[in-house]
């Protein structure tokens, strides 16, 4: 299914999770923070949370900055 | 209340010299320098001028994950961990309050709930000031989500008071345009301000060197954020330590009180008993 991942078109498998896409990405473990359609995702729930076609998900994280 | 009957800000003038430390929304810290994180030429550098600073407050920005870029690369948040550092996440890069409070929400995730935050909505993109009406929206609406912030905003005295009213835990108007290295353009501004504020206020942007930092401590400020004057310095470490330097003597200048400026000379050495 394709969802939007940081503005940008992206495949993946139906019905994955948040957390399956973390994993997807290598990002597992790092200090990320998750929006799913413009609403907060908070970390304890990426595993419970199956993504739809469609989906707009924003994964931040902490860069240099003044 | 007219500036006439305004009560002049508490100052400490202990012989000792003993500082009372900087506390913002309760928590107390012995450094008044905070800075930035942007600029470095790595994060070795990045992390070898903080420790050099002294700082305890260190902002970051928030930006999008580069999918499939970033796999073994260092964490600019192992190199300034949250357990040593109070972190505090910028909006930098916002020009509404909506993406503003959205950053805000994103940071507090991603930092485990921690509410400090630095608020910037910028106004455009030559001259980085703020957009205040957008800024005054943006701090509202987080005060009342339960952020704590501390707002980048202009050297308006009447601004920065409505933001200590809103309930904003420090205001930090800025020196000069961010970037600028100038120096405190408009010192009397910075001085009504602060002896106004009843919560922490700190010069946000525009120092150039040590200098500048020490004329923001003497005016009574309760400290300074700066990052480009640090990060563009030939010798960052270097102009780091320099810069923790000036916020210690411009401080205790401030405490101690400076003598009165006089349009002539008065002689340090007796006028009478000389030998001739």
């Amino acid at each position: 299914m394709g969802v939007i991942l940081n503005g940008k078109a992206f495949d993946l498998d139906d019905g994955a999770t948040v957390e399956a896409l973390i994993a997807r990405l290598q990002l597992a473990g790092r200090r990320v923070a998750v929006e799913l359609n413009g609403k907060i995702l908070p970390r304890s729930q990426a595993g419970a949370t199956r993504l739809k076609p469609g989906d707009a998900i924003e994964i931040v994280h902490a860069i240099g900055g003044g | 209340m007219s500036p006439d009957t305004a009560p002049s800000r508490p100052r400490v003038l202990e012989r000792s010299g003993a500082d009372r430390p900087l506390v913002i929304a309760g928590r107390s810290f012995t450094s008044r320098l905070l800075v930035g994180t942007g600029k470095y030429k790595d994060l070795d550098e990045t992390a070898r001028a903080i420790e050099a600073s002294g700082a305890q407050i260190v902002t970051v920005a928030l930006r999008r994950t580069n999918i499939g870029q970033n796999k073994g690369e260092p964490n600019l948040l192992d190199v300034i961990p949250p357990s040593r550092y109070t972190i505090l996440p910028n909006t930098a890069g916002c020009y509404t309050a909506d993406d503003a409070v959205r950053t805000c929400r994103l940071a507090r995730e991603l930092l485990d709930g921690h509410p400090l935050v630095k608020l910037e909505v910028l106004g455009d993109k030559k001259t980085l000031y703020p957009d205040m009406p957008a800024t005054l929206a943006a701090a509202e609406e987080l005060v009342k989500d339960g952020f704590e912030v501390m707002v980048y905003c202009t050297d308006d005295p009447i601004a920065a008071k409505r933001f200590e009213d809103m309930g904003c835990v420090a205001v930090m108007p800025l020196a000069a345009p961010i970037g600028s290295g100038l120096g405190i353009q408009n010192r009397y501004n910075i001085l009504t301000i602060v002896e106004n504020a009843s919560v922490p206020i700190l010069v946000d942007a525009g120092v150039g060197t040590a200098s500048d930092a020490a004329i923001a401590m003497e005016l009574g400020c309760d400290g300074v954020l700066m990052n480009t004057a640090i990060a563009e310095a030939k010798n960052p470490v270097l102009m780091a330590s320099a810069m923790k330097h000036a916020i210690i003597a411009g401080r205790e200048a401030f405490l101690a009180g400076r003598m009165p400026r006089r349009r002539y000379a008065s002689a340090s050495s007796p006028e009478s008993g000389l030998p001739f």
